[in-house]
């Protein structure tokens, strides 16, 4: 069954990947199992991505799903420690003046299912809560998102500050539609990835995963 | 106004595209020198040279610019969208400094005033919502519900009219109440039908809309006369005679929004492809209705959700080629010229866009993130193509570097014509002496041998 699930997700079957999931926990399997089957599946969309073989509205999809999925196994698990080890934990966010979300929202769900412990501060942050952010959650990666031109010295402005509060530590990646090498220097950012997947894969290298 | 001869209808679309270009390039107006006549025209000339795939004069110069002439001058984006004099100096500051080969538009910051007045919500802009140096930016959201299709497909007028502009525009919100207007058909019934409007909420929404309409005649009023002196004293043509959109983008953008549509493409993709058929005729006329009001045959067209990335080629082929294919053939029927900004990157659908069925010398394809040795290679001898200068390098490069990236462009792509030299992205942050450093490159370097 669980192999059901899996490819019903990673074929785009909405209805009937919500189907096998129900008959799955009706007929007992454990609901954990059924999350784990999820997780697999987004894992290969992931790669899939990461391949060129499938695109935003097949991560928004399978996302959708992953959703409805959990949202019914919630109630049935709330009772059982779930204790989930986690790769990391990352702070992401949009720079401040700018307030695009759709991309950083993508990245900040596929460092998710991914396995990272994500702080999404929203958009049009200023550099100093991510600063506090880093300093609460003890966080050791962060994200910047910026879709303007705009976004430039915001993002050389948050890098500096985490610097100057001591968080030299802490490894910064950068993306958006204008980002690129020539920005990363800009900036004083460790990296800067092109989409989802390569935000994934560079806070896999820093956690030495 | 362009004035459409009699013998219009026999035209093919290649006379009507020439009638429609030397009508710009011979523009009646006053102009303050015959200096800025003879720049004028030789400027206009080298955009219809391009558009027509023939040998100009040299490459022409035309940058695709945000809200940065603001800063340049010193002054904060909310003054330029609210001090209609301060917009007027930055503007023509801009223009003249850099002197590109076409208008930078004052008019395209657009009335914040009159946003105020409607409640405008599908955007954020200084002042409002965004700080008073940035951009205005859009605000996604699902504006148009999932099971809405069917009011959109019967009569999109009126769910614009009675759906969309109410939830984007809160001080017309009571529209919502109104009826269609497609019910006021038969004198027993007039009556009935005209309840809806005397409602005191619909009244008041309609007193704010007429009001804004007003703050619309005092915007015009300043801005025509910036646009104009910047034409009549410096000689710049304006190459935005109108503005349409791919319907998928109309949808994605404004409509749906990015998860809307995408989640529409798997759940509802009949419903989605009929109601971008629907737009498809709407869009044409917003596009050549505006190209002739204004005289100016250019229709500005961003590409949006359509780039590399957003799906897959299977899936552009299915849902965003087509209906713009079908636009942009209504528009080069018509003899106007699709002018399309394509952002992001297009790498993998140059052989899908170079559709055969679209004749060469009809388009302008305006590139960001796309490989420009590929695009000569798949556009040239098709349409005239340009951009691609990257705004990080004229953000945090020198000038020197960027000197160096436009004539490694111009020697890969510009040689033998159909070639607009511009940055790829809109700018609304960078550095002026790198702007210099690709217009005055450009000009120099850019001279056809």
């Amino acid at each position: 069954m669980s192999q059901k699930l899996i490819d019903a997700i990673t074929d785009m079957r909405e209805d009937d990947a919500l189907k096998i999931s129900d008959e799955m926990l009706k007929g007992g399997t454990d609901p954990l199992d059924v999350l784990e089957a999820c997780r697999k599946a987004m894992e290969v969309v992931g790669q899939r991505f990461e391949a060129g073989e499938c695109f935003v509205p097949e991560l928004i999809l399978a996302g959708e799903v992953l959703k409805q999925i959990s949202e019914k196994i919630k109630p049935l698990i709330k009772e059982r420690a779930v204790s989930v080890k986690k790769l990391g934990k990352v702070v992401i966010g949009t720079v401040e003046g700018d307030i695009h979300d759709i991309a950083k929202d993508i990245v900040a769900f596929m460092l998710d299912v991914s396995g990272f412990e994500v702080t999404d501060l929203g958009v049009d942050v200023p550099p100093i809560r991510f600063v506090e952010a880093v300093q609460e959650t003890g966080a050791t990666i962060v994200g910047l998102s910026g879709f303007l031109t705009l976004a430039y010295d915001p993002m050389k402005a948050t890098v500096e500050a985490l610097k100057e509060a001591g968080l030299d530590d802490v490894k910064v990646m950068i993306g958006g539609g204008q980002v690129d090498e020539q920005i990363r220097q800009y900036t004083g950012a460790d990296a800067y990835g092109r989409d989802a997947m390569a935000a994934v894969t560079l806070a896999k290298q820093w956690i030495g995963g | 106004m362009f004035a459409i001869p009699e013998n219009w209808n026999k035209l093919t679309p290649k006379e009507k595209q020439e009638a429609r270009l030397n009508s710009w390039v011979s523009a009646k107006i006053e102009f303050a020198s015959s200096e800025a006549e003879q720049g004028y025209r030789k400027r206009a000339q080298m955009v219809k040279d391009v558009v027509q795939l023939k040998k100009p004069e040299r490459v022409p110069v035309i940058p695709w610019w945000g809200v940065y002439p603001a800063e340049y001058a010193g002054i904060t984006v909310q003054e330029a969208m609210y001090d209609y004099e301060k917009l007027g100096m930055a503007w023509k500051k801009f223009n003249r400094d850099f002197m590109p080969d076409a208008l930078v538009s004052a008019a395209l910051i657009g009335p914040g005033k009159v946003f105020d007045m409607l409640d405008y919500k599908l955007y954020r802009w200084p002042g409002h919502g965004t700080p008073p140096t940035t951009s205005y930016q859009c605000i996604e959201g699902e504006y148009m519900m999932a099971d809405e299709y069917d009011l959109l497909i019967t009569d999109p007028s009126n769910y614009f009219m009675r759906l969309y502009l109410p939830r984007v525009l809160g001080a017309l919100g009571p529209w919502q109440m109104l009826g269609p207007w497609t019910d006021i058909v038969e004198l027993p019934f007039v009556g009935l039908s005209l309840i809806p409007v005397g409602i005191p909420p619909v009244q008041q929404a309609f007193k704010t809309f007429l009001e804004a309409g007003q703050a619309v005649m005092e915007w015009i009023s300043a801005v025509g006369p910036i646009e104009g002196e910047s034409i009549a004293v410096l000689g710049l043509p304006s190459t935005i005679g109108a503005f349409t959109k791919a319907p998928f983008d109309t949808l994605g953008d404004t409509l749906r929004g990015t998860r809307g549509i995408m989640l529409d493409m798997y759940r509802q993709p009949g419903k989605l492809i009929e109601a971008m058929e629907r737009l498809v005729p709407i869009a044409i006329d917003m596009g050549v209705r505006n190209a002739t009001a204004n005289d100016n045959p250019l229709v500005f067209i961003p590409l949006h959700k359509g780039a590399d990335g957003f799906m897959s080629n299977k899936g552009f082929q299915k849902f965003y080629w087509p209906t713009l294919k079908a636009v942009l053939l209504g528009l080069i029927e018509a003899g106007t010229v699709p002018y399309l900004f394509v952002e992001g990157g297009y790498n993998q659908r140059l052989d899908i866009i170079t559709d055969p069925d679209i004749p060469a010398g009809h388009t302008v394809w305006m590139f960001d993130h796309t490989d420009m040795k590929e695009v000569k290679k798949k556009l040239g001898g098709w349409a005239c193509f340009g951009g691609n200068v990257p705004g990080s390098l004229l953000k945090a490069g020198t000038p020197q570097e960027v000197e160096t990236y436009v004539k490694q462009l111009i020697d890969d792509v510009a040689q033998d014509g159909g070639y607009i030299l511009a940055n790829g992205a809109v700018l609304d942050d960078t550095n002026p002496e790198n702007v210099h450093a690709m217009i005055d490159t450009g000009k120099e370097y850019g001279v056809c041998r």
